[in-house]
């Protein structure tokens, strides 16, 4: 896959722009039949091996894009190419089937596709185990913290080996501590998985911690205002947070943002 | 067991020479006198309540009662007396009870199954809840009595009409509750079954219907109660073949048998009883078990 691509190459600009786009947004509009707009004019562009963040306040379409991007939705107008074998989704809430257990929700997808018990029981032991939950396999979900429920759910998501990944919020109903931790933990699967990925959040921390760009979004109707990356090369130390280089990149997004909503 | 257990762990911690100086029989004394004590205190206050009706029973019998109006009230001792020691008046009342949990439990297994049925076809698409969920709503508020000369004419005044009453009365919650289940799902979930190309079939068997077990079965709780009161409603109103309980209150009123009236009463009550306790346990079972919260 282009896991090779980015270890052959040279990151440098213009290799990256050749790079076969995963997801590709043209002139992306969305129109409710409420009369709601909801996007207007959306262009982007996310390659494996990207990990691109959405920031924007709420309400201003962030999930209406990722609904566009996994054809949940059909745009209103503009095109979508998606160039890939599996798309994952994960959402905002960690979204478990109550009477499964952590292995059995892991073992949902594959079943659905009629993956034979064996194999689907191998694949759904090796998400578990990269999300660190080796062990907790038996668990049901009213037995799990919020935070290793939604590792249940990102296992989920990974079990499908998707070569575009989009992410609505994943963290933004878990504590400060569990958050930060989460994304330490989906940098570390990032990495290894070279995905292509779309990550919603209206964290601008976040953003400028996981990703290597990221789009601010303008109030509704939605639109990009702003295409900010992120130079810092991964793996990237927690500590990288709290350092001035930081904060100079999350001050910029911060003000892009303050710009979109006038 | 679980006394023994608890009084184990309860146990004050060992000073000096240690707990091995308390015998087991001690131990098990203490445990058994526990277990008592719970007992004494879980039936305690239910007791009192029966000795008070009892009381009240009998003041009401010889204090308020003038002596040629007494058989609407015979004392406790003579219902036991004429009545329920008397074989030859227990035996008719048993088979008339056993008929009658024959047409509940027809009557129930029939409820369910159309209930669940029903609640599938309507969560297929709103056009058809839209359709049939006002016959739902209108069956359950019509009056049972208002179809009774209709059934006798279309199903004569047997079994099969008996059945039929019993499942009128308690086919809505079966229908309503098990509705609510399937529908409980959220909206995030069911975009995970779209985006993965779930089949329809997928979908209701390990979505829909998964979530809406807990449901169905407090659904189940309340359509079996009420299966008992149709069963005896249907005996009451369609005499033809074997009697039931709810024929034998009628007769037993006509030729003011008193006594055997009020044995009939507390062994219908008795049935009912039995049965709420039974889909009670079972609810709690399953659905602590559905959860994962009840470890086999
Ligand atoms: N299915 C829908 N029908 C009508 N309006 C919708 C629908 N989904 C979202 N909207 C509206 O579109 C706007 C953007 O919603 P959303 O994408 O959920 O925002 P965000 O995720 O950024 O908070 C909101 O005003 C919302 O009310
Ligand atoms: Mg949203």
């Amino acid at each position: 896959m282009s896991v090779d691509a980015a270890t052959l190459h040279a990151p440098t600009a213009d290799i990256l722009a050749a790079r076969p786009s995963t997801l590709l947004m043209r002139g992306v509009c969305k129109t409710f039949s409420t009369g709601t707009v909801a996007l207007t004019d959306v262009s982007l562009e996310v390659a494996a091996g990207d990990l691109v963040s959405v920031v924007g306040p709420s309400g201003c379409g962030k999930s209406t894009l990722l609904r566009l991007a996994s054809g949940l939705d059909a745009v209103s107008g503009g095109t979508i190419q998606v160039n890939a074998a599996a798309t994952s989704f994960v959402f905002q809430e960690p979204t478990l089937l109550e009477w499964r257990s952590a292995q059995k929700n892991v073992e949902l997808i594959d079943e659905l596709r009629g993956v034979p018990r064996a194999e689907r029981r191998r694949r759904a032991t090796e998400a578990l185990e990269l999300v660190g939950l080796t062990g907790f396999e038996r668990q049901f979900p009213r037995q799990l913290s919020g935070g290793m429920r939604m590792r249940v759910s990102l296992a989920r998501s990974l079990v499908a080996e998707p070569d575009l990944a989009l992410f609505d919020e994943p963290f933004g109903a878990l504590d400060e501590i569990t958050r930060l931790r989460m994304q330490t933990e989906l940098q570390r699967i990032f990495r290894l998985k070279q995905f292509a990925g779309l990550f919603i959040t209206h964290s601008v921390s976040e953003a400028v911690y996981l990703s290597n760009r990221v789009l601010v979004m303008s109030g509704r109707p939605g639109r990009i205002v702003a295409d900010i990356a992120i130079p810092w090369q991964y793996p990237r130390p927690p500590e990288l947070r709290y350092q001035a280089e930081f904060a100079a990149l999350t001050g910029q997004v911060s003000a892009a943002l303050e710009g979109g909503h006038e | 067991m679980t006394a023994a257990m608890t009084s184990a762990g309860s146990r004050p911690p060992a000073t000096g020479e240690s707990a091995e100086t308390q015998s087991p029989e001690q131990a098990a004394h203490g445990a058994a006198r526990r277990t008592v004590g719970r007992v004494a205190a879980a039936v305690g206050p239910m007791l009192s309540a029966l000795a008070v009706a009892v009381g009240v029973w009998y003041a009401v019998t010889y204090l308020v009662l003038a002596e040629n109006r007494r058989f609407m009230l015979p004392p406790v001792h003579q219902v036991l007396e004429v009545s329920v020691l008397q074989s030859s008046h227990m035996t008719p009342m048993l088979q008339a009870l056993w008929l009658t949990v024959q047409v509940a439990v027809l009557g129930l297994v029939i409820a369910v199954a159309l209930g669940v049925t029903q609640a599938i076809v309507m969560v297929q698409s709103r056009w058809m809840e839209r359709i049939l969920y006002p016959y739902a709503v209108i069956l359950q508020t019509m009056p049972i009595l208002a179809l009774v000369p209709l059934l006798g004419i279309w199903l004569g005044y047997g079994f099969g009409s008996r059945v039929v009453v019993c499942v009128l009365i308690a086919l809505f919650p079966m229908i309503s509750n098990t509705l609510f289940g399937l529908q409980s799902p959220s909206a995030a979930a069911h975009d995970l079954f779209t985006l993965k190309k779930a089949s329809r079939w997928q979908r209701l068997t390990k979505l829909q219907l998964p979530a809406a077990v807990p449901s169905i079965f407090s659904g189940l709780r309340i359509s079996a109660g009420l299966s008992v009161i149709g069963a005896i409603v249907g005996d009451y109103f369609f005499r033809q073949g074997p009697v039931g309980i709810g024929g034998l209150l009628d007769v037993y009123t006509q030729r003011l048998q008193t006594e055997d009236l009020f044995t009939a009463i507390g062994l219908a009550s008795l049935f009912g009883v039995v049965v709420f306790s039974l889909f009670a346990t079972l609810d709690r079972a399953v659905v602590g078990h559905w959860y994962g919260m009840v470890r086999r």
